[in-house]
């Protein structure tokens, strides 16, 4: 048997039900390893002691029939979670103490896993490199002082530096799935309304969702099996026929039709990427799948678009943070003086940047030349995926336009950062699935991933794609353990 | 176009964010670029587009009014920066 932390969790699981290993032995074995990562700085908040102890109860009385036996699995810090902190990366909510649990980690828990601790991310996963936490930027287990992405920077760093067997993130313009592609992991953005955003901590309502991280796409789909459900407690959770994700998933994709689409091919795009493209339609063929050209024509206005929904959004829901009934407050001479300042104090420089754009976008006499018009823009880019979905099953793209950057490369340009998710907000303004593969490695070797974008709720279909994809890429990710003395 | 200091400060504002002079610099900065992006918008024609209000195209679903968290002041009030017992505590806000 392999080294506990190398297995995956289809062997994790695998192993405890079959009684080679326990819980204890496996919750101890990721403790060990994450104790050695402090370098990383991919977690806020440990649980590792409650964990120790919930692993010895679960092997008192194992129950086996359950997903996720007694698996140590640690959650992105967005998740509110009963009793232990939930900062959502910022000061604002460094002393925040969730009474109630995320509907998702719920599902998680009550197939038998045990929390390990709660990871970074960028503050209220607005970044796309994990520099904007209050908590400090995450390393990528590739390369030091590489960026692993964002805004699940953490839960990325630590499901490739092998910190937890899997995790879950979350993607409101590419959150899982660009950090998945920089760190060589699998990352699934499900359609919007499949998991549940009870107790997420909100960014922009009609864009978040949850998703599986994780080593390859089995155990991807199991995760997203345990985590996809409909709840009442989330106005815009869709209840439909959930397929049984892992159990169906087969590399079976003959005859599928997929799209690829032309305004994909951007300007200034590394060689590298369209290269790992071409291979990738290759790799579908060879797979029996037929590639069809398609046109996407509205690609480019995507990340306008999304610039200025997703602000608009969260202006809104950050109106919350008031220092009053809970976060951080500052001391102010009368109420609106402390309001502005706990605001001002509490909130980092990229959330005060999103809030003062979003607020813009909806102020008097701006609304209708910013807002109105991109929610139309919004509207013909789902048409543009409607009438591709008439012609083809799926569509492959990259997942990013360039491997990982350097810490502190771009962040004085927000333009440049908002860049890197032009793949994966198009999704996420359509509400679709999308989920990113590691596919190949640059000059550098850094991972490259591709994406694999579907119709609404077709999970089953793209994960099958990436599974068949997954088998003839054969993809090694190269770590060395260089945080680990 | 062109967002001014005072744009800025009217944002700051209506976001109850206090920003100090060089702050709104930077974010004057920030905010033009920001914007001379997304001003791309304006060569795609919407006039006859409908808007996307919703993504997810579901009818509400109706459920009973039933309280289901009972007795939780206690833990709501201890994440509060400042409570006297059962009440939040704000600024004096009459004079």
């Amino acid at each position: 048997m392999s080294e506990i932390t190398k297995q995956s969790l289809t062997e994790l699981v695998e192993n405890i039900k079959n009684k080679k290993l326990s819980s204890t032995d496996v919750t101890k074995a990721f403790i060990d390893r994450s104790e050695k990562s402090e370098e990383l700085n991919a977690y806020i908040t440990n649980d590792f002691t409650s964990a120790l102890e919930k692993a010895k109860k679960f092997d008192q009385k194992p129950n086996l029939d359950s997903k996720l036996p007694g698996i140590p699995i640690a959650v992105k810090d967005l998740f509110c979670t009963k009793d232990i902190k939930t900062t959502a990366g910022s000061k604002i909510l460094n002393n925040f103490v969730p009474t109630y649990e995320s509907t998702v980690t719920e599902n998680i828990w009550n197939e038998g896993a045990i929390l390990l601790g709660k990871l970074n991310c960028d503050e209220f996963a607005m970044g796309s490199s994990n520099e904007t936490s209050f908590f400090g930027n995450v390393q990528s287990p590739i390369d030091r002082n590489l960026v692993p992405g964002g805004s699940s920077g953490g839960s990325a760093s630590a499901v490739a530096g092998q910190l937890t067997p899997v995790t879950i993130g979350t993607d409101t313009g590419g959150s899982i799935r660009q950090p998945a592609s920089f760190t060589g992991i699998v990352g699934l953005k499900p359609t919007y309304g499949s998991c549940s955003r009870y107790g997420i901590v909100a960014f922009a309502s009609s864009l978040d969702q949850a998703g599986p991280m994780a080593q390859n796409v089995k155990d991807c789909a199991l995760l997203h099996e345990v985590i996809s459900s409909y709840d009442p407690k989330d106005s815009t959770s869709i209840d439909f026929n959930r397929n049984h994700y892992s159990k169906e998933l087969t590399n079976n994709i003959k005859g599928k039709k997929i799209g690829i689409p032309k305004e994909y091919r951007v300007d200034g795009m590394p060689k590298e990427i369209e290269d790992l493209w071409q291979k990738g339609i290759q790799y579908v063929k060879d797979c029996g799948a037929e590639t069809i050209d398609i046109s996407l024509p509205n690609t480019s206005y995507a990340l306008p678009t999304y610039y200025i929904v997703a602000p608009a959004e969260a202006s809104s829901n950050l109106a919350r943070y008031d220092g009053v009934k809970y976060g951080f407050r500052a001391k102010g001479e009368n109420l609106i003086d402390m309001y502005e300042k706990t605001r001002s104090e509490g909130f980092g420089a990229e959330v005060q940047r999103r809030i003062m754009i979003g607020t813009y976008v909806l102020s008097s006499g701006y609304y209708d030349a910013y807002y109105l018009k991109a929610q139309k823009v919004r509207k013909l880019i789902k048409n543009d995926f409607d009438e591709a979905y008439k012609k083809v099953d799926a569509i492959l793209t990259p997942s990013t336009p360039s491997s990982a950057f350097k810490i502190g490369e771009k962040t004085n340009d927000p333009v440049s950062m908002y860049l890197n998710d032009i793949f994966t907000v198009p999704v996420n303004l359509a509400g679709l699935p999308g989920i990113s593969i590691p596919a190949g490695h640059d000059s550098k070797g850094y991972p490259l991933g591709l994406q694999i974008i579907g119709k609404a709720f077709d999970e089953q279909n793209i994960l099958n794609i990436a599974y068949a994809m997954e088998e003839k890429i054969n993809f090694k990710n190269k770590i060395t353990d260089w945080w680990i003395k | 176009m062109s967002i001014d200091l005072k744009t800025i400060k009217h944002i700051s504002k209506l976001s109850r964010i206090s920003v100090d002079e060089q702050r709104a610099k930077k974010l004057a900065g920030d905010l033009n670029s920001i914007f001379d992006f997304i001003e791309k918008l304006n060569e795609l024609k919407t006039d006859n587009v409908e808007p996307l209000t919703s993504i997810a195209e579901t009818t509400l679903k109706l459920r009973s009014d039933e309280v289901k968290s009972k007795n939780i002041r206690e833990q709501i009030i201890k994440n509060s920066p400042q409570d006297n017992e059962d009440y939040f505590v704000v600024p004096k806000v009459i004079e």
